[in-house]
């Protein structure tokens, strides 16, 4: 006995086993009327989607459980097309499975690699061919070849700049100015400090002019959320409390971060929180951020309130809101 | 001849006198593919990408990919007379005036979600069995993309109802190309034809998500297809499979009956799903409106770990020479997820770098048997799973009443802590499980019969397992690790010895396992 190590051998692909049907005929008919059943409830699921198309009203509801108040029409449609396709799919993987043949063959793989011949052959081929060509010689045609080819590339990128307008200082400017009123959001109402309660929220807008309605790409910049506190809460320094009224705040409704709608307050806390990705924000402290990914607070608007007694806003917005962006400068 | 027999036989010459398709098809109607469900998650993505391109093709007959705003007075009473954008009413209408409409969105919602899940599964039998080994890097690389842009196209997909929570969706993605250091802001306006939301977003993605990707997944899909059909299937060990052969069922007809029966099942599970379970009940969250949100904001699973990456990290932005960079973006939206793709994409090279294995493989690994790659699997996946789990905190916090704040701080933390951790008891586990499976192979199954010997003694029957169980349990190879030289011939220290010192450190963790049992091992416990 040799001191070699020795693998454990390979004893070779299992005997076939035979499938009930491939001897007994009684099965093979047995599984021959399965796949037919198979086949026919399939046909009855397409009849049942026919039937809910036309005759079940799309008004009618059910209630069945753990489903709740169903949509009879919308229900049946779908059971009816899930049934028609499934049991199609059922019926042939039974068929296969019962009483197609079911013995495994070997087929023998090639490497992927040509042959040595075949790749001396390609290279003769291609260098010939190249030279043929002068490639390598006529340096002129090459290079300006090259250089055709790289210009030519950049036509799209020229064509694409009608995409959209240069952002200018689109992204630093709000429609709000000194002496806006702010109207709310929705119902477009004037709105004075006293129909504010201490705890309430209210979400709101520059006063808007003229016939056509207002842009969303407009309201993506001027919400406005504004809150109202008592005044001894505040911990502001004294040029940010001027630019609240009695307890009142404004405050970008964008979010500083990547400028969903901050629109979750909890009175109890004081605390401002985005929806998308949770930064916190301390409304007696100037919206500081808290918790959460946002970088800085939400830009604050200067409001007083005009002779009239109405929310004005005293000035625009002192820097950008929403999200940063690489020619903002704090 | 029956009639049947000429007229098929007057079609087949037809078609082969001007294709020459009898000589491949000849060949091709017996190709040899091995079962294991597992080669079948591959399947569920492509069909679930034929069921899109049926349900998404009845979709656009209805659907107006316009942001132009419009007066809703449709049949859903909730949101009539209110403003909204014409993608959002057609969406409506579809939803509740197109008979089946609603039950082709579902469906179409639903088997995006599946073909992402497919993908994601396939890529994982793809990694964990080795399979993306020499000769088939072109088509890991391949699926890699496919993954990418499915990705993409699901994010597309659902922004185009343009109802709030999609295009909450969007605005996100404008930050992130906001973000983009130097030409940010100008992409964005480029992207949205000016400021956000504009009217030109829907109807750009729309071509994107109906024509361009699309066309894109179909060449690729083909390519990937095709590849596959040429390089034939890999398959896993056991008696008479070697890596010269192939060992299956012929095409036709079981493989066929079977192929083609399955695309049917998954078509009839997507239409289950979109006849029982309601998904992106759009009418529920009105139009978008910038200044409006819901709370619990959640994007689809295949972006959750995206959100959730955003959502933990700190608070960091820094303003260089009145410029801003936002690394709270840029470092979550784009650099992780641009080295963990770039890395999985590169894997098969990095993994053949370690081993130095330059050969073809056709037979698959057992994960057991490969335990670093295993882990490291392990350990992405884990990384992933944090991800995610906190791109749904909020959902978490409210569900099981904790503070969302908490929920955030064991994400943070454990995004850096859990997978090394995961991996190294991965690591351990596959070690262990080979020395089960030495054991098996030495001492045979227990049979939970215990017998008393004459002095007393209990002791329990092993039963030997049969042969094919011990081949299978052994067919794997057992690489040493790289003899790699620090010094040459001559003792001088060869140029790039950290690169070979690293590399040589990562092939002996590599290579560390359980010595597979031999006949000789076997012999020697015959003795005893």
């Amino acid at each position: 006995m040799s001191n070699e190590i020795e693998a454990i051998k390979d004893p070779g692909l299992p005997a076939h086993v035979h499938r009930k049907a491939d001897t007994d005929p009684v099965a093979e008919k047995r599984a021959e009327r399965q796949v037919a059943i198979l086949f026919l409830i399939s046909a009855l699921g397409t009849l049942l989607f026919i039937y809910a198309y036309y005759f079940v009203a799309d008004d009618v509801f059910v209630f069945l459980p753990v489903l709740g108040n169903t949509n009879a029409h919308q229900l049946l449609l779908g059971l009816g097309l899930a049934i028609a396709l499934f049991f199609i799919g059922a019926a042939a993987i039974h068929w296969a499975k019962t009483l197609m043949p079911d013995e495994e063959v070997i087929a023998m793989r090639h490497t992927m690699r040509s042959d040595d011949e075949d790749r001396d052959a390609l290279v003769k081929t291609v260098k010939e061919r190249a030279g043929a060509a002068g490639l390598g010689r006529r340096s002129l045609i090459k290079r300006s070849m090259g250089l055709s080819l790289g210009l030519i590339g950049l036509s799209p990128l020229v064509l694409l700049r009608d995409l959209g307008p240069l952002p200018g200082n689109d992204l630093t400017k709000t429609s709000w100015k000194s002496g806006s009123r702010l109207v709310t959001d929705p119902g477009d109402r004037l709105i004075r400090p006293e129909d504010l309660e201490v705890g309430a929220v209210a979400q709101v807008l520059p006063e808007h002019f003229g016939e056509e309605r207002r842009h969303l790409s407009d309201i993506a910049k001027d919400a406005v959320l504004l809150i109202r506190i008592r005044p001894e809460e505040f911990q502001l320094s004294p040029e940010r409390l001027s630019w609240t009224y009695d307890g009142i705040i404004a405050f970008s409704k964008i979010c500083s971060h990547m400028g969903c709608a901050v629109a979750l307050y909890e009175q109890t806390t004081k605390h401002l929180l985005c929806p998308c990705h949770q930064s916190t924000f301390d409304v007696p402290r100037a919206a500081k951020v808290i918790f959460g990914p946002a970088a800085r607070p939400l830009p604050q608007l200067a409001i007083t309130v005009d002779s009239e007694g109405y929310l004005i806003a005293q000035k625009p917005f002192s820097e950008p809101v929403g999200p940063s962006f690489w020619e903002r400068s704090s | 001849m029956t009639a049947r027999e000429r007229v098929a036989g007057t079609v087949a010459n037809y078609v082969d006198e001007r294709t020459g398709a009898a000589k491949w098809m000849k060949k091709n109607l017996t190709k040899v593919f091995p079962d294991h469900w597992s080669f079948l998650l591959g399947e569920i993505a492509l069909y679930s990408f034929v069921i899109l391109l049926l349900s998404g093709t009845f979709l656009t007959f209805w659907f107006d990919p316009s942001q132009r705003e419009v007066l809703y007075d449709g049949a859903y009473e909730p949101l009539q007379g209110l403003h909204m954008s014409a993608a959002y009413a057609s969406t409506l209408h579809i939803s509740f005036e197109v008979r089946g409409g609603l039950l082709m969105r579902q469906i179409h919602h639903w088997a995006a979600l599946i073909f992402m899940a497919a993908i994601v599964v396939h890529l994982m039998r793809v990694y964990f069995t080795g399979a993306f080994r020499k000769p088939r890097e072109f088509n890991w690389i391949i699926g890699v993309g496919l993954l990418t842009l499915g990705i993409v196209e699901g994010f597309l997909g659902y922004s185009l109802p343009d109802d709030l929570l999609s295009g909450t969706g969007i605005r996100i993605a404008e930050a992130i190309i906001q973000a983009l250091p130097v030409v940010g802001s100008y992409l964005a306006f480029f992207a949205f034809g000016g400021a956000f939301p504009g009217e030109a977003f829907i109807p750009r993605i729309f071509t994107v998500h109906v024509l361009l990707l699309p066309g894109i997944f179909l060449a690729l899909i083909t390519v990937h297809l095709m590849l596959v059909w040429y390089q034939k299937h890999t398959q896993w060990p056991g008696p008479g499979r070697t890596e010269k052969n192939v060992v299956g069922y012929p095409l036709m007809p079981a493989y066929m009956a079977k192929a083609g029966g399955f695309f049917f099942i998954v078509f009839g599970v997507t239409a289950f799903l979109g006849a029982v379970a309601s998904i992106n009940p759009i009418w529920l969250y009105g139009p978008y409106s910038p200044g409006q949100i819901s709370a619990g904001s959640q994007p689809d699973w295949y972006m959750g770990w995206l959100d959730g990456l955003v959502r933990m990290s700190p608070p960091l932005e820094s303003y260089i020479f009145g410029y801003t960079i936002s690394w709270n973006i840029l470092i979550p939206g784009l650099i992780v997820p641009g080295i963990l793709f770039t890395g999985m994409a590169l894997y098969p090279f990095i993994e053949s770098w370690i081993t130095g294995d330059k050969r073809e493989h056709h037979l698959l690994d057992r994960p057991r048997n490969v335990p670093n790659r295993t882990a490291l699997g392990v350990m992405s996946l884990t990384f992933m799973l944090v991800a995610l789990i906190n791109g749904g905190n909020d959902i978490i916090a409210t569900t099981f009443h904790l503070a969302i704040n908490q929920v955030m701080w064991f994400s943070r933390i454990a995004i850096f802590v859990l997978p090394p951790l995961a991996f190294v008891v991965t690591k351990r586990i596959c070690l262990s499980l080979q020395r089960a499976d030495r054991e098996l192979v030495l001492h045979g199954r227990e049979t939970g019969r215990l017998l008393m010997l004459p002095h007393g003694e209990f002791v329990e029957v092993h039963e030997p397992i049969s042969p094919e169980l011990a081949w299978k349990l052994t067919a794997h190879e057992q690489a040493p690790a790289l003899a790699l030289e620090d010094v040459d011939s001559r003792g001088v220290r060869r140029a790039g010895g950290l690169k070979n010192k690293l590399r040589k450190r990562i092939s002996q963790a590599n290579a560390e396992s359980i010595a597979k049992p031999t006949a000789n091992d076997l012999k020697e416990i015959e003795h005893h």
